[in-house]
């Protein structure tokens, strides 16, 4: 029962996914967009776990005044102040994203600042792990500084003042030699993607039973 | 309310830019209400655009068959939920097992059709196109550049003797191409970086029209 029936399952599923790529008729034809309509319903539950497993941690921090629990308490508060936001926009306006629903004011407010910052702060991290990647000891690492130094200088609009040239190098190396390694980096993924799931499949790879 | 908003996206940005400095109570602040908003926001996006759209509308104007085959990704979804009881939570394993199978035999299809086939269709062009000398160094290029970095990824045979040339070749485009995506990534993040710093100038300051 905790082994076999898992297993069963992984099987038959899969093969029902390859088999409706075969016989794209009824009633394995449409298998796949009904596989993944389910799939979507079984991820908004794991979405509900996801919610009681962050709660749990954070309200055990609070209750044993754990060091930063007050943080704890915010991250709680903030998650049930959306929570509500959201559920009394989407009941009351029947659109999250109407433009006077409170969602939409979160989302600008609140979301989009913190989401877009956080994010940006990576520039300055990236530009610390510039210095560090792109320090030209080897052949290799020359390359990589070269090629990062003339896409993020024909990006620019300073580039193209220095010398009109460097955006076309830089759409060059875009479209051109970075094309042909991402192809056989994605010829090399999508081979390794078939042979694990041919494993799981089949039964041989079961490390999800774990 | 616009007003007010402004104010609390200045002070959640200026809090997290806050890092730059050191870590500190500001940050964590809004480290902790990003991090909680994030979780009810995904929860919230799925549930209003998944599970509502999909489960509980359909189940009300479905009938017969299309109506009550919902009751299994249901019974899936109260299955997976029950991970949190020690006990019984091993049953979980067949939701997953589901979820895990579907990402399986959908991997081997859009492998194959949507990488593997549309890539190697993709590097069978002219070595020699008249007249258009560029045209034919680009696609020698792309065609030794697809060759040399699939073969890097050949680990069944040690990267010695014949094929040693052939995976230098692939190892410096990868190179190239690592670089040229670092440098991509990069500018998105200065682009975000400018959009935020334009908001505290623009929106929030009004020093910069």
């Amino acid at each position: 029962m905790r082994t076999r029936v898992p297993l069963v399952i992984t099987f038959i599923t899969g093969f029902l996914i390859i088999l409706g790529f075969w016989i794209p008729h009824d009633p394995v034809g449409d298998i796949q967009s009904t596989f993944l309509i389910w799939y979507a319903i079984i991820n908004g539950f794991t979405m509900v776990l996801g919610i009681v497993s962050l709660v749990h941690i954070h309200t055990r921090k609070i209750i044993s005044h754990k060091s930063g629990y007050g943080y704890s308490l915010i991250l709680i508060l903030s998650m049930l102040a959306t929570l509500w936001v959201g559920l009394y926009s989407g009941i009351k306006y029947g659109d999250l994203y109407k433009i006077d629903a409170p969602f939409m004011w979160y989302y600008n407010s609140i979301f989009v600042p913190l989401s877009a910052t956080m994010f940006s702060l990576l520039a300055f991290f990236i530009a610390s792990a510039a210095y560090r990647a792109f320090r030209a000891r080897t052949f290799e690492a020359t390359l990589l500084l070269i090629a990062g130094a003339l896409v993020m200088i024909g990006r620019v609009p300073i580039g193209d003042v220095i010398w009109h040239k460097f955006p076309v190098i830089a759409d060059w190396i875009m479209e051109i030699p970075q094309m042909a390694a991402k192809r056989g980096i994605l010829i090399g993924i999508a081979l390794g993607m078939i042979v694990t799931s041919l494993r799981i499949i089949l039964g041989i790879e079961r490390s999800y039973l774990k | 309310m616009y007003i007010i908003g402004i104010w609390i996206a200045a002070f959640l940005t200026l809090c997290i830019f806050s890092f730059l400095y050191k870590d500190n109570p500001f940050y964590k602040l809004a480290e902790h209400i990003y991090i909680g908003s994030s979780a009810a926001y995904m929860f919230i996006y799925v549930y209003f655009f998944d599970v509502k759209p999909m489960l509980i509308d359909k189940f009300r104007t479905s009938v017969g068959f299309d109506k009550w085959i919902l009751i299994i990704p249901s019974l899936l979804g109260i299955i997976m939920l029950l991970r949190v009881v020690p006990r019984i939570g091993w049953i979980s394993r067949w939701a997953i097992a589901f979820t895990i199978g579907l990402g399986s035999g959908i991997g081997i299809v859009t492998g194959v059709h949507g990488f593997v086939l549309p890539q190697i269709k993709a590097t069978f062009v002219p070595l020699i196109v008249m007249g258009n000398w560029m045209e034919s160094i680009n696609n020698l290029v792309l065609i030794v550049g697809t060759l040399t970095a699939t073969l890097y990824f050949y680990f069944s045979k040690e990267h010695k003797g014949a094929i040693r040339l052939p995976i230098r070749i692939g190892i410096s485009l990868i190179m190239v191409a690592f670089g040229a995506s670092f440098g991509y990534t990069v500018m998105a993040r200065l682009s975000l970086l400018i959009g935020r710093i334009y908001f505290l100038l623009h929106d929030w300051l009004h020093l910069v029209k």
